[in-house]
């Protein structure tokens, strides 16, 4: 179900499995291609393996079986300072004993470069993250986002085709997350780089990717686009992972072609999309994005499917109304309408007619 | 209680001097020195207790020690006449007759003393210690003093030569002060000449300066053998998980728990001529019955026997440091193409130098003034300044010369400190 290696990639996982105590395994079968130039994210909650998989990339963790392979070699068994792979740490780790300039100049020091070739370089790399000024400077005088930035400068200062990148963002406030967000991938396009980025900040996923991996037990749920992954979760973890989402559980009555008709535990009988379901009487969770629901019939198609709703709460949140609804039995249903003139504002206890379209009601696997 | 005369710009109301007032009109600085007060006292109550144990125990024993080094009032309180009388005294030869009558009058007022306020026995101590003989001297002629008639001079150096020697009266007319550095100068291994200067000893008769520099040998050779040990050990203990980490550090500070004298007597079992390492060494075939090794008794056994003693000093120190060297710098060296070897010396290494100093100094410090251990297992040639210490405060009783010799340790130690402070900074050392 997940995309087969590729062997043209530029980076290639090929069955490669990873065990720490020879019991369990943290990463089942990972099978994955990142093309040349790609910006692929592996999201994913904590212990899914996405950090696992970048340290068997960087070479920090073996492998336990199969092939990783680099522009087409296998990189097993040459040790990470061979690899030639920029790494940005989660904590920076810029080096506290010497300055900003000396960390900069450490990976092309120990490449052999010549001292005035590397103070170009490093004056280079400090001017692309717009802290030229800041050369002289210990990693301790710099703020959280500058050291950031530093962190990214050593990364690409010596050049490297492929960059990695472990929670780069995690340890900055909303806006500077904003902010970097946007200038890492401005910098990974500008400079042709191939990144692979580790987070389990599902924003930052999708509005930085040109791919995104998500990863739980193990394995790779589903690799897509930003917009298909959000729009099209292939399986209800995906669709649950990412983005909010109402669920609602039922039975599989009938499947015809691209409709299906589930009967929600309520009584209920709705249209939905069959994604994962394959037989009649298979139970399953139909999943809706709450922007997706909408109360007015105006906004909604001739073929839209309605039901009834009890207004449970309505929260005002500026460009937004989240209204948590009641529906067939499930009391945490949230629709989000954009804050539009002609938007009503709906009070606790009315009952109100609901629809979406059915292309939008997804059935899903029932979770076991 | 000052009322408000303006505000600032701020509109906060100020006094004619323009300071900030509180709402009631007391100056801001005053309310908030009143505010800290009881935090201040609590702060002192909490630490008076140690600060005064410190002071009696410690500070003034140790001020104490100094003042023993240079105080010198034995020859002031047994002989003003003579003193006196020896003012005019050119040092060449034998003193005139009025020196020896004063002597005479000094002897005979110490005779009508009770025994216990005789100041002649401690003179005679203390002018021995500048010249032997001086000592018996003095006591064969207190006995025979009350028959003496004058010619006094005659009678004196009948009584003893040494009266007829101009040394003897130089020493008593140079230690004729209160305060002396003759401590100071015999523990330099120096001596004043017949012309009162200061020379350097006979060289069979020079003992502290070597000594002192064999102190400061052992001691670094200690140091550097604890770093070599513990250094590994340390980043071992760093990088395994806690649980373990904690089971191995209880094995690292056994040595702590156990007393020092049993510790000590294992390594004599171990490492005496006919002993455990010796007899498997023999027995392998590995030396031959008349080749063993000493390994005790001289400056092997010390070095071996401290650098296991002070071993946890630089164990915990590097420890508590590289605990906290995150394991992403040695992996950013390397992913930035550093090879382990270089990542380790470049990034890793530098990182723990505050507890390499801090354990250094610790060790050297403690090593510097130790003496059990010296004492017990390093015979003649691995004997330490602190045995000759405590051989002058126990068996010679010469405690000017042993506070003297106490007071350059302590001094050498406070400007080796200095200059770590001025070349490291004393900011930096983490000690745990």
């Amino acid at each position: 179900m997940v995309a087969s290696a590729n062997s043209d990639g530029f980076v290639v996982f090929d069955g490669v499995q990873k065990s720490y105590d020879g019991e369990t395994l943290v990463v089942k079968d990972l099978n994955l291609s990142v093309g040349k130039g790609e910006f692929l994210t592996m999201l994913g909650p904590s212990g899914s393996g996405k950090t696992t998989c970048l340290m068997m990339l960087a070479g920090f963790e073996t492998a336990t079986h199969g092939e990783i392979l680099l522009d087409g070699r296998p990189i097993n068994s040459v040790p990470p300072h061979k690899r030639g792979i920029g790494m940005v740490f989660q904590n920076y780790a810029l080096f506290p004993h010497m300055t900003v300039g000396e960390n900069l100049a450490f990976p092309l020091e120990v490449r052999g470069m010549g001292k005035s070739d590397r103070e170009k370089a490093v004056k280079r790399a400090l001017d692309m993250v717009q802290m030229g000024n800041f050369i002289n400077r210990r990693p301790a005088q710099l703020s959280g986002g500058q050291q950031q930035r530093i962190a990214l400068a050593r990364a690409l200062v010596f050049e490297p085709e492929l960059v990695l990148m472990d929670e780069p963002l995690g340890a900055l406030d909303k806006q500077l997350r904003e902010h970097m967000q946007f200038e890492i991938t401005r910098l990974a396009h500008d400079l042709g780089i191939t990144t692979v980025y580790v987070t389990h900040d599902q924003t930052e996923a999708l509005t930085m990717s040109d791919n995104v991996a998500v990863f739980e037990d193990g394995r790779i749920q589903q690799l897509d686009p930003p917009d298909v992954l959000y729009e099209e979760p292939r399986n209800s973890f995906v669709a649950q992972f990412i983005g909010e989402n109402n669920t609602l559980d039922g039975v599989v009555k009938e499947i015809k072609g691209d409709a299906c008709v589930v009967e929600l535990d309520g009584g209920a009988l709705i249209d939905a999309k069959p994604v994962n379901v394959s037989k009649v009487g298979e139970r399953t969770r139909v999943s809706i994005r709450p922007e997706r629901v909408e109360a007015s019939r105006d906004r909604l198609g001739p073929d839209a499917h309605l039901i009834q709703a009890e207004v449970m709460e309505f929260i005002y949140m500026g460009d937004v109304f989240r209204t948590r609804l009641k529906v067939a039995g499930n009391e945490n249903f949230i629709m989000k309408t954009r804050n539009a003139p002609d938007q009503t504002r709906h009070n606790a206890g009315d009952m109100i007619e609901i629809g979406w379209m059915p292309k939008d009601c997804r059935a899903l696997d029932f979770p076991s | 209680m000052a009322m408000a005369d303006a505000t600032d710009q701020h509109g906060a109301p100020t006094d004619s001097k323009g300071r900030l007032l509180t709402s009631d009109g007391t100056p801001l600085r005053r309310a908030l020195e009143r505010a800290n007060r009881r935090r201040k006292l609590t702060a002192l109550a909490l630490v008076g207790p140690l600060l005064a144990f410190i002071l009696i125990f410690f500070a003034f024993p140790i001020a104490q020690m100094m003042w023993r080094s240079v105080d010198n009032p034995q020859v002031v309180d047994a002989l003003p006449r003579t003193l006196e009388a020896l003012q005019a005294w050119d040092g060449r030869d034998v003193p005139p007759e009025p020196v020896f009558a004063a002597l005479h009058a000094d002897m005979m007022e110490d005779l009508d003393r009770t025994r216990r306020e005789q100041k002649f026995g401690p003179l005679g101590i203390r002018l021995n210690y500048e010249l032997s003989a001086a000592r018996s001297a003095i006591s064969r002629t207190a006995r025979s003093v009350p028959g003496f008639e004058a010619p006094y001079r005659d009678a004196f150096t009948d009584a003893h030569r040494l009266w007829g020697q101009p040394e003897l009266w130089r020493v008593i007319k140079r230690e004729g002060r209160p305060l002396t550095l003759s401590y100071y100068v015999a523990a330099l291994d120096r001596e004043y000449d017949e012309f009162g200067d200061i020379v350097k000893r006979d060289e069979n008769r020079r003992i502290y300066v070597n000594l002192f520099g064999r102190t400061l040998a052992l001691s670094l050779a200690i140091t550097f053998m604890t770093f070599l040990l513990g250094f590994p050990i340390a980043y071992y203990l760093s990088i395994l998980p806690m649980r373990h980490a904690n089971l191995l550090m209880i094995a690292v500070l056994l040595p702590f728990w156990t007393s020092l004298l049993v510790r000590t007597s294992a390594w004599i079992v171990l490492l005496q001529q006919q002993g455990v390492i010796n007899n498997t060494l023999v027995a392998l075939g590995i030396i031959g019955d008349d080749g063993r090794f000493s390994l005790i008794y001289n400056q092997t056994g010390t070095i071996i026997a401290m650098t296991h003693i002070l071993l946890p000093f630089m164990v915990l120190p590097l420890y508590s440091v590289m605990r906290t060297i995150p394991p992403s710098y040695m992996r950013a060296a390397k992913s930035l193409g550093a090879t382990p070897w270089t990542a380790f010396r470049r990034v890793y290494f530098p990182q723990t130098l505050p507890g390499i100093g801090a354990g250094g100094v610790l060790v050297f410090i403690i090593s510097i003034g130790y003496y059990i251990t010296p004492a017990l297992v390093g015979g003649q040639s691995g004997r330490m300044i602190s045995n000759e210490i405590a051989r002058h405060i126990q068996q010679s009783l010469n405690w000017g010369l042993a506070a003297a010799l106490g007071t350059m340790l302590l001094v050498g130690v406070l400007v080796l400190y200095w200059l770590y402070n001025r070349l490291v900074g004393a900011d930096s050392l983490k000690l745990g």
